[in-house]
């Protein structure tokens, strides 16, 4: 056996085996050099993974050489390599990103503990990805929950701290009853591996048990993925956080919960349970729907640049919702492929709020008043993350508005009603992003003072690296569409 | 005989909910971390609940000895990870609390989000 037979497993391993000697690292930035070169190690990992993925299709791994059902399996199909890319892209990114604007949100005494809690949040996330059954699910979410909340309160911000209790009671309610879903599932079919349970439920002739268990898992989840009217932890938890953090986590953290959700609600229940899917959608996307819109209105009132993209992430995550609920292929290449582009253009504003911030010690657009001329290249990074949030031909979020719409055409009888109701949401985005445009490039600079102040040059390539990769995966969109094929063929347990 | 048999779960029914029902109506912090190990109690309850067996024994064959009749062993494992990750929480929302009251000077929940509010 070779390395690379070893890659889902190493995928986790490596970031949290290099947690603990981040922590002890004496200074700021050697802790930050470290996370980030094993952030960018796991990225390479993620890559190697994909292109094994696209090559042989899934990936099984048996942990300690014991073969599932009876040993812990690690399973990486098209899905998990989607979700783990964006999980150590995202990383590499708000920590490269983030040194100079982290540098001042935390001590550097204590900055060892959080690059050490940072590498822990994220080989969480990739456990969740990787892993091939429900206990260690839970496990590495809870793992990867504990670390973000420190993470999320380790800024100066006092306010950072009641948001971050919140979401601490939130996610905790969430994961404990995905745990007694779980707990029904084992009960009645004795097996955690999911696709023993797939198997399994065929022969359950009692199927209330199951019905609860499904319904405690989908709930529980949709709080963790914060799922309107589910999201009432995210808005402040994403505001008050150390805008570094809030890159990393808003690119990823509530797409792994949905991953988690999928997996559940297709690869297990789909089909094996009478149904299951009008069910899920009659629950799913009237929930959806009214994320999609209220959301999106809620965040045209915001006077903070980031509780607008947060609120803006919740309307995201409607669509992906919404997506996932039409249960058609289409559908799903929708919503996994929308997840991917949300986190590329919502992972590049939060980055430019960094910069922001950075230069006017300020995320209230009141503050950010003339903003446009004075750091011309990180706000034309901006425009452009923000049409592709909007779903402009030529960007990523075109690509996967346009398999929306697909997909929701397909609906008898309500394609119609659903396509106004996407359109109109798109316009809201246009509405509560042009409102900070416009005063960034028309407004009068506080104080008069419209000498330019742009941010160091490492941080500004950066930004326009990730912009542009919106562009990129917006003519190019092979690589996601792709992963978000052979991933949703797996959910419906079509191909593979 | 049916009601006392199910005797575990209904502990576990009732459990749950006093932990929700507090967790939503109570505003001290450190109360609402108590309604939460209650509510994830109630949880490790049922889980080993299920894994019993009347007259199961641990699950280690012993020479000589027929018909033996075992208790799962795995929901106990997965319980005994359940209860860390329990005691991580209720400590890291503890510390939490802790210093929420330095920076407030409050562990009220209400009259914390009411500073928040003041510019």
């Amino acid at each position: 056996m070779n390395l690379a037979d070893h890659l889902p497993a190493l995928q986790v391993a490596l970031p949290l085996l290099t947690a603990p000697l981040v922590i002890l690292l004496r200074t700021g930035f050697l802790a930050w050099l470290a996370a980030l070169l094993a952030s960018l190690a796991s990225l390479g990992l993620a890559l190697l993974l994909t292109a094994a993925v696209l090559e042989t299709g899934t990936q099984h791994y048996a942990v300690g050489g014991w073969q599932p059902p009876f040993g812990i399996a690690l399973t990486v199909d098209g899905l998990s390599a989607l979700v783990l890319l964006l999980i150590t892209g995202a990383s590499s990114l708000a920590l490269a990103g983030g040194r100079q604007s982290l540098r001042l949100d935390i001590d550097n005494r204590r900055a060892p503990m959080f690059y050490g809690a940072w590498l822990i949040a994220m080989a969480g996330l990739c456990g969740i990805a990787v892993a091939g059954d429900a206990f260690n699910v839970f496990v590495f979410m809870e793992i990867s929950s504990l670390a973000t909340y420190i993470l999320i309160a380790a800024g100066r911000d006092r306010r950072a701290l009641s948001a971050v209790f919140k979401y601490l009671i939130i996610g905790t309610i969430g994961a404990t009853f995905y745990l007694i879903g779980v707990g029904f599932i084992y009960m009645m079919t004795g097996t955690l591996n999911f696709a023993d349970m797939a198997l399994r439920l065929n022969d359950v002739i009692e199927t209330r048990p199951i019905i609860i268990a499904a319904g405690f898992i989908t709930i529980g989840l949709a709080l963790k993925a914060a799922i309107f009217p589910l999201h009432i932890w995210l808005p402040r938890a994403y505001t008050y956080a150390p805008n570094a953090v809030t890159v990393f986590i808003a690119a990823c953290s509530t797409k792994v919960s949905i991953y988690v959700l999928l997996r559940f609600n297709y690869a297990v229940f789909h089909g094996n349970l009478l149904g299951h899917s009008d069910l899920f959608a009659v629950f799913i996307i009237p929930l959806a729907l009214s994320g999609i819109l209220l959301a999106s209105a809620i965040a045209i009132y915001q006077g903070n640049l980031k509780k607008m993209l947060a609120f803006s992430s919740v309307a995201q995550i409607g669509y992906i919702a919404l997506a996932a609920g039409l249960a058609s292929q289409t559908g799903l290449v929708a919503a996994l492929l929308h997840m991917f582009n949300h986190a590329l253009a919502k992972g590049t504003l939060f980055l430019c709020v960094v910069a922001f911030v950075l230069t006017s010690r300020s995320a209230t657009i009141a503050n950010l008043h003339g903003i446009g001329r004075r750091m011309p290249w990180t706000m034309a990074a901006f425009v452009l993350a923000g049409l592709s949030l909007v779903g402009v031909p030529g960007t990523a979020g075109f690509i996967s508005k346009w398999y929306l719409v697909v997909a929701v055409m397909e609906v008898p009888g309500w394609g119609v009603p659903l396509v106004v109701a996407i359109i109109a949401s798109s316009l809201m985005a246009v509405v509560y992003l042009w409102k900070f445009v416009e005063v960034a490039y028309y407004g009068e600079a506080p104080g008069d003072d419209t000498a330019a102040m742009e941010v160091a040059l490492p941080l500004r390539t950066l930004i326009w690296v990730a912009a542009l990769s919106n562009v990129y995966f917006g003519l190019f969109p092979q690589l996601p569409l792709a992963l978000a094929q052979s991933g949703s063929g797996t959910l419906l347990g079509g191909l593979n | 005989m049916k009601l006392l048999g199910l005797f575990n779960y209904w502990v576990f029914a009732v459990l749950l909910m006093i932990g929700l029902a507090a967790l939503i109506s109570r505003q001290n912090l450190v109360k609402k971390i108590m309604a939460l190990a209650i509510f994830q109690s109630a949880v490790f309850l049922f889980f080993i609940t299920m894994s019993k067996i009347e007259n199961g024994t641990a699950p280690i064959i012993q020479a000589g000895v027929d018909n033996q009749v075992f208790s799962n062993p795995l929901p106990q494992v997965l319980i005994l990870t359940a209860i860390v990750v329990g005691i991580s929480t209720t400590a890291l929302g503890l510390a939490i609390a802790v210093r929420l009251y330095e920076e407030y000077g409050t562990i009220e929940d209400n009259e914390i989000l009411a500073m928040d509010r003041k510019p």
